[in-house]
């Protein structure tokens, strides 16, 4: 099996096969923790730790593990990689543990993070699988940050509303007000704004994708050569 | 498939078992003084913006009592008392009872009485009211739940306890109702308590050199 290049990996993992927008894995956290921008990226963040580390793990030992037992030791790495995070995050991130609360044990049961294992990582070099759970990761993560953002600009009128919990007191001043005397609007915060705003992201990732093609099939016209490579 | 194939499957198996289960033991064991610690420091927050560190010198954390009415304080479980007191006169005690009939369960409070028997303060430490609506209760939302301070049984009357809708003093919040309600409902129960108990709440004072060893 050739090693698909770098570039690849990247452009799969942040845009054309994005976890969040197009394979829609764990959308449980995804849409639960997604009602502020801190809340999304500690989650995102801790997502792409997690998702990195049990890819390396698992390119690391795809040569002695045997396919019976392959997916039950993929769930036993993945489990200590989780609590190892979940226990750090809870002595160094107190605050924000206690936000996320729930989510963070519940990454274990992410499909992003067995289904990079399954999929990627155990078919492929320990460098490779490191990026692709960088990318992976990072593609969940932007979703999360933008949906986040989005849901508390439009919910509360802010951005970066309790910073503090992740970056320490000094952030408590990071917090932006939009708008003056915002009376909140609550949907964007209950769960349904966090489906429609997932689906708004998901129709402008379609619509971007369906231009870049429209004009890509005018440069194939133009010059045929190009598109052989 | 062999025996041997067997064998060698289940062998490495265990081994990941044993890999992973000594790795989470390793972190638990590495990180658990910090997050009790963490534990301890927010507890010590939370209790010090209701009753300030000035206001005692023992050492509340350590000055502690379980007491358990389930009528007064909404569980079933022990309820912890934290005793402030300054040269060992009762200056403050903080009870953290439950608030059993939220919109969306149990709502735990903080619930300091001074000595003479009003409110020092109330404060919510966890619940999960619908937000943008119950979660006016909390500190960081609405300085509704400051107005408790220096209320007492007396102040208002036994009648006048409760919400606004219910004929009472206390406001409620546009759209939620059974959320201040229960939180009203839960601190008179628990200045009814205290009423009622206050000697027992105070008794057993610890001797006055514990305050050297809190840290």
């Amino acid at each position: 099996m050739t090693e698909p290049s770098y570039a690849s990996i990247a452009r799969d993992g942040l845009w054309s096969n994005n976890p969040g927008l197009v394979q829609l894995l764990g959308l449980c956290p995804l849409l639960a923790t997604s009602n502020n921008l801190v809340n999304g990226l500690g989650l995102g963040l801790a997502t792409m730790l997690a998702l990195t580390a049990s890819n390396v793990c698992v390119s690391l030992i795809r040569g002695i593990v045997r396919p019976e037992i392959r997916i039950p030791v993929f769930v036993l790495v993945i489990a200590a990689i989780v609590t190892v995070i979940e226990l750090g995050m809870h002595a160094y991130l107190h605050e924000l543990y206690a936000v996320l609360g729930i989510f963070i044990p519940l990454i274990v049961t992410n499909c992003n993070l067995i289904g990079r294992a399954e999929a990627f990582a155990s078919k492929h070099s320990p460098g490779r699988a490191l990026v692709d759970g960088l990318m992976m990761g990072g593609g969940f993560l932007l979703v999360l940050v933008v949906l986040g953002g989005l849901r508390e600009v439009v919910g509360q009128g802010t951005l970066l509303a309790q910073a503090h919990m992740m970056f320490g007191e000094a952030a408590r001043g990071w917090t932006v007000h939009l708008v003056d005397n915002y009376r909140g609007f609550l949907l964007a915060i209950l769960p349904p704004g966090a489906f429609i705003g997932l689906g708004l992201i998901i129709a402008l990732k379609n619509v971007v994708d369906a231009r870049l093609q429209r004009r890509a099939q005018h440069v194939v016209v133009a010059q045929p050569v190009a598109a052989a490579s | 498939m062999n025996v041997r194939h067997i064998v060698i499957t289940a062998l490495v198996l265990l081994l990941f078992a044993v890999l992973g289960t000594g790795l989470v033991a390793f972190t638990y064991d590495s990180t658990r003084g910090v997050i009790a610690a963490n534990a301890r420091a927010k507890l010590l927050r939370d209790l010090n913006t209701l009753v300030p560190s000035d206001r005692y010198d023992n050492a509340l954390l350590n000055d502690t009592l379980g007491v358990r009415d389930p009528a007064l304080l909404g569980t079933q479980e022990p309820v912890t008392v934290y005793r402030a007191r300054k040269n060992g006169q009762p200056v403050a005690a903080i009870l953290a009872p439950i608030a059993p009939d939220g919109y969306s369960g149990d709502i735990k409070l903080l619930v300091a009485i001074n000595a003479d028997g009003t409110l020092a303060g109330v404060r919510v430490t966890a619940h999960r009211e619908t937000p943008g609506l119950g979660d006016a209760i909390e500190a960081a939302r609405s300085d509704w739940i400051l107005k408790f301070a220096g209320r007492s049984l007396a102040d208002p009357d036994e009648k006048h306890w409760a919400v606004k809708k219910d004929g009472g003093v206390f406001d409620q919040f546009t759209g939620a109702t059974i959320t201040p309600r229960a939180v009203v409902k839960a601190v008179k129960k628990a200045l009814i308590y205290f009423q009622r108990h206050r000697q027992s709440v105070f008794a057993g004072a610890q001797p006055p050199t514990a305050e050297a060893a809190s840290p």
